[in-house]
């Protein structure tokens, strides 16, 4: 319906699943395990080794296959395009050949590695976000890095930061709908006319979304100040993190997976 | 006859196919002729907003929508509905951003393809309409004050000359004389020059004093329509479903209830001649 409402890469997706029962802590530090995982492996049994606890999360996140694949599509260029310079400039056994473009067999399979990795990557991270709150994500994040406050790391600042970034996301997506309404309504769509006339529109749309944004800003850090916020002194939270077994196996069975996933490449 | 507006069955759903999905509108069907004043009311989520972005040509939607004479099924009728059709939109002044309030309220006009001399003929009658002065013509639209920039920008919409004019809030958070000032520019626009006007308001005495007609909507349905004498005349059901109803129409209906014989009433000068009569009666 709305211009923004297919941005799926991310949002939240309501639901109980284990996934979305599991301590938000322990699912950040799942996600560079993962990572890690998905950067070492080589060769079939590492992929297959890395791929299966993101196939896994995937199935029992309980959200439907189709907006994990909305999810990618926007990223299908960038594979394809990487899938692409790695066959085509890579040197090794001609595969196919056409006029000076020649795609070698050893550039394919690299290419094919290369996005069989970043899919995995997104997901993962796709899943995280997709089944934890903005809420619990930056309250997670910020007691991860409470004993990082030592060395001064502003941990509460941070997260504070994350947490009013991604509250105006919708705000700020809510707003540019509506002026692109008002604009396009007075004969100025960005979707609409020559190049020009694009550009001049995108700047209708862009300069009250700027001022929107700074009068919000405004406004908010008003109201924050007028309820006595003095950053984390003395703040409590309604919400207690507890990790339970399940969190410990999952990071258990993680670190496990790792180890094997690196000695396997380096053995 | 059909209206200038005609709305078959129209359906709006938003976020379909996800676990978010809801319908903001279902089944409405209704037509506005050409020159009236139709007052949109009802409760918040009722789906007013939507319906009228619906007949602005702005968001797509199942059911047959025509407005002045366009099938608003196609997308391209929907992408030229601009030239015919002005939307004022709550808090309208957020849409300001060209370098002065001239250059602002020229920016639809000149989209129209409209020559210079015209473009300007109209932007100085579009300020004069809303009463800003010459003053501010050349200043940037974010030096004005709160009430001057909603007057721009609702003359913004004003210099395309829309035939049609769809009106969200207009006035929602200026003060009383701002307001009426307003709301008399609209009048005029429609008893003058037969600018058909669909109001949405929460403003009861409003509708009640200016409106021709009144559409009632609730959670996405029609509830109610007709005259605002015959709307307010059901002061129970509308109270039922959160709306209030104007003062001379409250008054109507407690006076009835305490047996005194005054008929069904809206507007202020309307009580004042009951209440004289009644008073009348008595001595």
């Amino acid at each position: 319906m709305s211009l923004f409402s297919n941005i799926t890469l991310g949002q939240y997706y309501p639901g109980a699943s284990l996934l979305h029962r599991m301590d938000p802590r322990a699912k950040i530090l799942a996600l560079p395990l993962v990572m890690i995982m998905v950067l070492l492996a080589d060769g079939t049994a590492g992929f297959i080794m890395s791929g299966i606890p993101v196939l896994l999360a995937l199935l029992l996140a309980g959200i439907p296959p189709g907006t994990y694949w909305r999810g990618l599509k926007p990223l299908w260029a960038i594979l394809l395009i990487g899938l692409a310079i790695q066959s085509l400039t890579y040197p090794g056994e001609k595969l196919w050949q056409w006029g000076m473009l020649s795609v070698s067999r050893e550039g394919f399979i690299l290419g094919m590695k290369l996005s069989y990795r970043l899919s995995l990557l997104i997901l993962s991270t796709m899943l995280l976000t997709m089944t934890t709150t903005p809420m619990n994500l930056t309250a997670a994040l910020e007691k991860l890095l409470q004993p990082l406050k030592k060395f001064g790391v502003p941990a509460h600042e941070l997260a504070m930061m994350m947490t009013i970034a991604l509250r105006f996301v919708p705000t700020l997506l809510e707003e540019a709908e509506a002026v692109m309404k008002a604009q396009q309504a007075r004969g100025g769509s960005v979707s609409t006319g020559n190049l020009n006339q694009r550009l001049r529109a995108s700047v209708a749309l862009l300069v009250p979304l700027l001022a929107g944004s700074i009068r919000r800003a405004d406004e908010l850090a008003m109201a924050m100040e007028a309820r006595g916020y003095r950053g984390d002194t003395g703040r409590t939270r309604l919400k207690q993190f507890k990790y339970r077994p399940v969190d410990i196996i999952v990071l258990t069975v993680l670190i496990a997976l790792t180890i094997v996933v690196a000695a396997d490449r380096w053995a | 006859m059909p209206g200038i507006i005609d709305i078959k069955n129209l359906y709006v759903s938003y976020a379909p196919g996800t676990p978010i999905q809801r319908h903001a509108l279902r089944g409405i069907s209704m037509a506005v002729e050409k020159g009236e004043y139709r007052a949109i009311i009802g409760p918040q989520g009722s789906g007013k907003s939507t319906l009228l972005q619906v007949m602005a040509g702005l968001i797509e939607a199942e059911g047959r929508v025509s407005v002045c004479g366009k099938d608003l099924r196609h997308k391209k009728n929907r992408d030229g509905l601009w030239r015919q059709v002005g939307i004022i939109f709550q808090y309208p002044e957020r849409q300001l951003f060209e370098d002065t309030v001239f250059n602002d309220i020229a920016y639809g006009p000149r989209n129209m393809g409209l020559s210079e001399d015209e473009v300007r003929r109209r932007v100085k009658a579009a300020l004069e309409a809303v009463n800003l002065d010459e003053e501010v013509y050349c200043l940037s639209p974010f030096k004005l004050s709160g009430g001057q920039k909603r007057r721009a920008a609702i003359a913004g919409i004003l210099a395309m000359e829309p035939e049609v004019l769809l009106l969200d809030e207009p006035t929602a958070g200026l003060d009383p004389r701002g307001k009426r000032q307003l709301m008399d520019l609209f009048s005029n626009l429609c008893r003058k020059k037969q600018v058909t006007l669909v109001l949405v308001t929460h403003d009861m005495e409003e509708v009640a004093h200016r409106a021709d007609t009144v559409t009632v909507l609730y959670r996405g349905r029609i509830a109610m329509g007709g005259t605002p004498k015959e709307i307010f005349a059901r002061c129970k059901e509308l109270e039922s479903i959160g709306l209030f109803v104007p003062f001379a129409a409250q008054l109507a209906t407690s006076l009835q209830a305490k047996g005194l014989p005054v008929r069904n009433m809206t507007t202020l000068p309307e009580a004042e001649q009951e209440v004289a009569r009644l008073l009348k009666g008595r001595a």
